[in-house]
């Protein structure tokens, strides 16, 4: 399998704090990639880091060998690689239609000429976008909601419209920032057969997950975080066991 | 009996509607003419002229969600571009097929040159910098007299050449089939044009991905980078076109006033802009316009609250400017408390507006819950 993305000895400092410290790791073509850890140890940090919304103090960050550490979001983006935020970042006011078919923006060139002439291809172009953006609606299962609010979706539905504008760039790499929180277990479920969907079209995923269930059920390979050092490793089981993976989440001396 | 609603009406009937409203614009100088006065054609004209303006600012304000306080600065350049090109200050008689675009550049450059440092600002501190370009380009142009005399200062540029289209001057009176065409009323159907024109683009934008990229900006910057947009451009583009919006009014009305000068630039007319988007409904392109025919046309019916206390008391005793101000203020707070999305909001800050109330209702409810 070909590594997509390399984190390799990142290190991010606020002040004198190292939310990061020497990072590394690699996430093949192709596999779900679990990024787990107590609160505060550094994950979201790592994907703004990431995904171009913090600047790296040190390391490279690379997808598909070609560096990304410090580039602007919409670079990394145009690479590529998408993300879902944590505390859901939707446009409340546009309707969920829209959300998505901002997602298509980078894919698409129509600029002030195009929109005020709407000629041929800028009019085949803003067809072409609905059509994408209404067939991410049917695959997260928002088809028929297409004209709410994104503010006024459910919880859950609004995590899946993350989803579905994250998918409309057109991602080979997915970061989901801990994409099942406070959901309930049929949502979760649903969510993971999702996932499983996704990564069989071919999108690579990374994952933020609280839900060890989850993490065990889906993931490739987990990464365990702790104080901003990478403390574990490998396939699930294996990282399960891992007596220093045990001692942060439970402390010295239940290992 | 059923009540009558316009723009129901409207909806049903859209060529019947779209026909009078043409059919309006077309005689409505002459109304204006044989029933207020031909001084109202003038008033008239600077309603197209802020309509024009504030849907320029509108791009930058209401799309964008950028709030620019110094948007008349743009409005100086294109006149003062003009009023270079056409008048005699350095001899120069350009066509205003020549002057009128160049000015519009211009304004449209300075807009990107004010952008590319500022739009890392956001809100209170873009607005304060903005502020400052705008008294700065008001200041420049009171004190280009010297050493060089590029401005002519205080006194202005007057003379400014009118427009004219290929020998027909807009500037002078004209009889055509027995119809007396003043100035005013040729100026009305020309900036008429415009302000479709304006419209138009406008209403095209903003249905548009580039429309939708600047909605995505005024909901949450961090999220529309992280869908891929190149919110510094998509910005910059947003300040641009406002700016050459701007600078295409500016010419306009140096070529209608035939005189310019500093003083008509000032901060006030930058606020009054804001307000009329404000007032109007930020964002919807019908309530933008209603916004600006208010905002011109009460102060000139104040004026005649002087005559009538003339009429009455014998003397001035408030004098109707300073009505004017008080008036607008109290419009203001009353429109805050009773229709804070503004007159003819666009829907989706209607929607705003409503959300906020919902959660505000919603806490206070939470309140009244631990209470009981």
């Amino acid at each position: 399998m070909a590594t997509l993305l390399t984190v390799d000895n990142v290190t991010k400092r606020f002040g004198g704090l190292n939310a990061l410290e020497t990072v590394n790791l690699t996430v093949n073509e192709g596999e779900v990639y679990g990024l787990i850890g107590p609160n505060g140890a550094g994950k979201t940090t790592l994907f703004n880091c990431m995904t171009g919304l913090y600047t790296v103090s040190e390391g490279d960050i690379r997808l598909l060998d070609v560096p990304i550490q410090n580039r602007k979001p919409h670079q990394i983006v145009k690479r590529g690689f998408a993300r879902t935020f944590q505390n859901i970042r939707l446009f409340a006011n546009m309707t969920t239609l829209e959300n998505v078919m901002v997602g298509r923006h980078v894919r698409t060139r129509a600029g002030v000429i195009g929109a005020v002439l709407r000629g041929p291809n800028s009019r085949a172009e803003e067809r072409a976008i609905r059509q994408r953006a209404l067939e991410l609606l049917h695959f997260v299962g928002l088809r028929n909601r297409s004209r709410t609010l994104a503010g006024h979706l459910a919880y859950g539905d609004q995590r899946r419209l993350e989803i579905a504008r994250a998918l409309a760039t057109d991602p080979r790499l997915l970061a989901l920032d801990e994409p099942v929180a406070g959901m309930n277990s049929q949502e979760r479920n649903q969510l993971g057969e999702l996932f499983l969907k996704l990564r069989d079209s071919g999108i690579t995923l990374l994952l933020i997950e609280h839900d060890v269930k989850l993490v065990m059920d889906l993931c490739d390979r987990v990464a365990v975080l702790d104080y901003g050092k990478k403390i574990a490793e490998g396939v699930p089981e294996e990282v399960r066991r891992d007596p220093a993976v045990i001692e942060a989440y439970l402390g010295t001396g239940a290992a | 009996m059923p009540k009558f609603n316009l723009s129901e009406w409207a909806r049903r009937h859209p060529g019947f509607a779209f026909g009078m409203l043409a059919v309006l614009l077309a005689v409505l100088p002459f109304i204006v003419d044989a029933s207020l006065g031909r001084g109202w054609v003038r008033v008239l004209d600077f309603v197209l002229l802020y309509s024009m303006l504030a849907m320029g600012l509108n791009i930058v304000v209401g799309y964008a969600g950028l709030l620019d306080l110094g948007y008349i600065a743009f409005y100086a350049l294109g006149a003062y571009v003009y009023a270079w090109l056409a008048s005699p200050q350095f001899g120069l008689h350009l066509p205003f097929w020549v002057a009128l675009p160049l000015g519009a550049m211009l304004a449209g450059t300075f807009g990107v040159l004010l952008g590319t440092p500022t739009l890392r600002l956001r809100g209170d501190y873009l607005a304060i910098v903005t502020l400052g370009f705008g008294e700065i380009i008001r200041i420049f142009l009171n004190n280009l007299d010297a050493p060089v005399n590029i401005t002519n200062g205080p006194q202005g540029i007057n003379l400014i050449d009118p427009i004219s289209i290929g020998g027909f001057s807009l500037g002078s009176r004209h009889v055509i089939e027995g119809v007396h065409l003043f100035p005013p009323t040729l100026y009305y159907y020309l900036f008429l044009i415009f302000t479709l024109f304006t419209v138009f683009v406008a209403m095209r934008l903003q249905d548009s991905r580039i429309g939708r990229a600047w909605a995505a900006i005024r909901e949450d910057e961090i999220a529309a980078a992280a869908m891929g947009i190149n919110t510094r451009n998509i910005k910059l583009l947003a300040f641009a076109m406002g700016a050459t919006f701007g600078g295409l009014a500016g010419g306009l009305f140096a070529a209608f006033q035939g005189f310019i000068s500093p003083e008509s630039f000032n901060l006030m007319e930058s606020i009054m802009i804001l307000c009329m988007i404000v007032l109007g409904g930020m964002g919807n392109i019908p309530g933008v316009i209603l916004g600006a025919v208010l905002l011109t046309v009460l102060p000139e019916a104040l004026r005649y609250l002087g005559d009538w206390q003339r009429a009455t008391i014998g003397h001035v005793v408030v004098d109707p400017n300073d009505l004017r101000m008080l008036m607008f203020g109290l419009a203001m707070v009353a429109m805050m408390l009773y229709r804070p999305a503004g007159l003819m909001p666009s829907r989706r800050r209607q929607r705003e507006f409503a959300a906020e109330d919902g959660a505000a209702e919603q806490e206070q409810a939470s309140l009244y819950d631990a209470k009981a």
